[in-house]
């Protein structure tokens, strides 16, 4: 009963979806308000009928409904109750109802929020939301519908995939998505601009804190992502240039670039058509990531169920919004007149700079995604590419951009100056060339190149907070003013040093961990020791025990340092009942220079087993470094000047942007 | 500055910098390509020892031979053809005999492929498309999964 009410709730919204698409934008060219309003309730009722219905499957995914297809397919009842939540959205037609979901939140904010926002533009903003809604909601009731009926019931469902069990697991699709839907708020406003043909330093400071807000969802989920892949995969490493890495990871940098764009826009009404196309651009590759997660063309975990009908949905989607804004864009973009001139070197060539690189850098991921796509399809080769191609085409790319990083802030809008910002970033070039020399001294092995790599870290991070202190004029000013300017600094500037320091700081764990990584491979018996990194361990054997919905091997290694003991680790393999697969849990201990990682593996002759030991180096720095990013994105959508939300586009236009 | 001659600032380092990425995306390219081949693909196209390639097919039935410390022997088939592997390593949770397996790496001298990765898959009813591709060529495939589909 209660999944035919949430059913019933989905086909409404599909309605109710509709009248948004057509209403309030039909509203906006006949310039007829009873109209455009409709957009606002009709957003608010499509998000509650997708909630009631995002609850009725969780209903029955709770009490183990098996007469539910989708809940038989990827629920069992012995199922602890994280997972059978988490199970709603680990399956293909759960995570599309889901998306929807944010989806019609996002609309919903828009209408509930948006209050001063021109009524034609939200008209539009909302019925353009309302479109994408619809085309995934046919998507959903025609193809991959989750309230299909089993006739009979089964007494037993086939169970979530196991290494999907996980506590990280369970988050790493909502903010994902959190993160692939909020771009198309920036996509909506991007149409909507080019539908009303006005585009203003306005209109950048509505899209800005909605980018941001998807731009630090979808930091969040990759890291939870990456951070899952690290302990759960037992692989070692903590990112692998997945296809399906790479499908969330392209979208972050175009959301990235365009949070970069839209400062432009916001303060110095330049770069306008470029700022509409990245946000068209951003979407389109959120658009592009689920098609190639959900389509199944790649094979990789995420590839649940392989149906060639959903494929060419999406397919057709996808080129429909893409193609449909494209030429919106090419026809309307020159409508939009280019504000403020500048200098190459100033503030606004710095920012244009960052996007060069980033949107460059993306590019290149996306040729080593889709290439192998392309080659199978036109020739039939089929080929892999790997590690060693994005190694070589997005790390030079990124150089450059951090050692311009922290330039940027230093410059004046319009006209900056070289030499003043390298002279105030003199501090942090000298703790940068310290650095570099330490590190030469104190690791003399291990790759050349490594401690030029960390010094760019440190680089980054000295250079963020030589910009605070600068501005807050610190050792330059009595110390009660550096105070009072230090208070007075709006949180958005913090924000984005915050956020660039961040960067910094996962800069240095990646080189570290790259740079430094030990690995060893062994077969040990019990009672063997070993010794990796400084550290002797001693494996003591195997014990078999007893989960929820597993059996598993432990395997006991003692952890000594100079003869006193450190820790104890418990890698294991395990066998879950439903489906029937095993899984590798890693025993890692971590401290501050970087985790010791084990792996248990087979069984080898003689009782002894395959043991598998990392050392890595400063490995969790990357994941605080993106926690840092995201705190940062925190800092700056807290800013007042955001939060009390944009100026009336009349005072817009007389500029309060000039003013700063 | 003139406008003129700010803006060819502008696009000449965009050149620039998209000549760089060009220049990188094809060096890689030409690099780090690593080809897919089923074992009748080996033998019949005449792979050069020492090239890096992906091999796939099935772990053949009674093939798996534990040597000294972690070094594993198995054959890779796909029915017409197979071929005998080394692998020093820990093998992923889901290598199993009669299962399908992807592996990289380079071809011996001896006809022996030498792997220093080994990929199984993820769960049960998930076969690597390439290994489904080259059994389907072998007329060997089964369908997806073993259990059965209700309706």
């Amino acid at each position: 009963m209660i999944a035919e009410i949430g059913h019933f709730a989905l086909i409404l919204a599909l309605g109710v979806a509709l009248a948004q698409t057509i209403l309030p934008i039909w509203g906006a060219q006949q310039r007829d308000y009873t109209l455009m309003r409709i957009g606002v309730p009709a957003a608010q009722a499509q998000f509650c009928l997708l909630l009631l219905a995002f609850f009725s499957l969780m209903a029955a995914y709770v009490t183990s409904d098996f007469s539910l297809l989708n809940v038989f397919e990827n629920s069992h009842s012995a199922k602890p109750l994280l997972y059978k939540i988490s199970g709603v959205w680990g399956n293909h037609e759960g995570s599309m109802l889901l998306w929807v979901l944010i989806l019609a939140l996002f609309g919903c904010a828009v209408a509930v929020f948006g209050r001063n926002l021109p009524p034609d533009l939200k008209a539009n903003v909302l019925g353009v939301q309302g479109s994408i809604s619809v085309a995934f909601l046919i998507f959903i009731v025609t193809t991959s519908n989750p309230f299909t009926r089993i006739d009979p019931a089964p007494f037993e469902g086939r169970g979530l995939n196991p290494i999907l069990q996980d506590p990280a697991l369970s988050f790493h699709p909502p903010f994902l998505y959190a993160g692939y839907v909020g771009f198309s708020m920036a996509f909506s406003f991007a149409i909507a601009a080019l539908l009303t043909g006005r585009v203003d330093p306005a209109w950048a400071r509505w899209v800005r804190p909605w980018t941001l807000a998807a731009w630090m969802c979808l930091t969040l989920g990759i890291a939870m992502g990456s951070w899952w892949a690290y302990y759960e995969l037992g692989w070692g490493g903590w990112w692998f240039w997945d296809p399906v890495e790479n499908a969330s990871f392209m979208p972050w940098l175009a959301g990235t670039a365009l949070l970069h764009t839209a400062l432009v826009m916001e303060k110095r009404d330049s770069l306008k058509v470029w700022t509409i196309l990245l946000a068209i651009l951003t979407f389109s590759l959120s658009l592009m990531g689920t098609f190639l997660v959900r389509s199944g063309v790649l094979t990789s975990v995420h590839a649940f169920a392989v149906d060639p009908a959903r494929g060419v949905f999406i397919l057709g989607i996808m080129v429909l919004f893409i193609g449909g804004a494209l030429a919106l864009f090419a026809g309307r973009a020159q409508m939009l007149r280019q504000g403020g001139i500048f200098a190459p070197v100033s503030r606004e060539g710095a920012l244009v700079l960052n996007n060069l690189l980033i949107s460059t850098a993306c590019a290149a991921v996306f040729i080593g995604t889709l290439y192998p796509m392309a080659l199978e399809a036109v020739t039939g080769a089929k080929i892999s590419v790997g590690p060693p191609f994005f190694n070589a085409t997005f790390g030079p790319l990124m150089v450059p951009l951090l050692i311009a990083m922290p330039f940027g802030p230093f410059l004046a809008w319009k006209r900056g100056d070289i030499l003043g910002a390298s002279q105030r970033l003199s501090v942090a070039a000298i703790v940068t060339m310290l650095v570099i020399i330490a590190a030469y001294a104190l690791t003399g092995s291990g790759p050349w190149l490594a401690p030029l790599g960390l010094g760019l870290g440190i680089w980054v991070i000295a250079g963020a907070l030589s910009e605070v202190a600068f501005r807050a004029k610190m050792f330059r000013a009595p110390w009660d003013e550096v105070f009072r300017r230090l208070r007075n600094l709006p949180r958005a500037a913090y924000g984005s040093t915050v956020a660039h320091i961040g960067i910094g700081v996962m800069v240095l764990g990646i080189v570290a961990t790259t740079a430094w990584q030990s690995e060893k491979i062994i077969s040990m018996k019990p009672g063997q020791s070993t010794s990796i990194a400084g550290y002797d361990l001693k494996f003591m054997g195997v014990s078999p025990n007893k989960g929820a919905n597993y059996s598993e091997q432990i395997g006991l290694l003692i952890v000594s340092r100079g003869g006193e003991e450190v820790t104890r680790l418990f890698p294991s393999k395990r066998l879950y009942v439903a489906p029937k697969t095993a899984t590798t849990e890693a025993g890692i201990h971590a401290a501050w220079t970087g985790d010791l990682y084990s792996v248990l593996g087979d069984e080898l002759k003689d009782g002894a087993f395959a043991v598998r030991l990392y050392f890595n180096p400063l490995v969790r720095l990357i994941w605080i470094g993106t926690l840092i990013m995201f705190f940062g994105g925190l800092l700056s959508l807290t800013d007042r000047r955001l939060r009390v939300g944009a100026p009336k586009p009349a005072r817009a236009g007389t500029s309060p942007a000039a003013a700063e | 500055m003139t406008r003129k001659q700010r803006r060819s600032v502008l696009i000449g380092v965009c050149l620039a910098v998209l000549g760089l990425a060009v220049g990188l995306v094809l060096f890689a390219l030409e690099d780090s390509i690593v080809f897919f081949y089923s074992p009748s693909d080996v033998s019949q196209k005449n792979i050069k020892p020492g090239q890096r390639i992906r091999l796939g097919g099935l772990v053949k039935e009674g093939s798996v031979k534990r040597g000294e410390n972690t070094t594993v022997q198995f054959s890779v088939t796909d029915t017409a053809k197979t071929v005998s592997v080394v692998y020093t390593g820990v093998l992923p949770d889901l290598f199993r005999e009669g299962q399908g397996v992807v592996t990289e790496g380079k071809l011996g001298s001896d006809g022996v492929f030498v792997a220093d990765n080994v990929l199984a898959k993820h769960d049960e009813n998930y076969m690597p498309p390439e290994v489904a591709e080259a059994l389907k060529k072998q007329g060997v495939w089964q369908g997806e999964g073993s259990k059965p589909k209700p309706n």
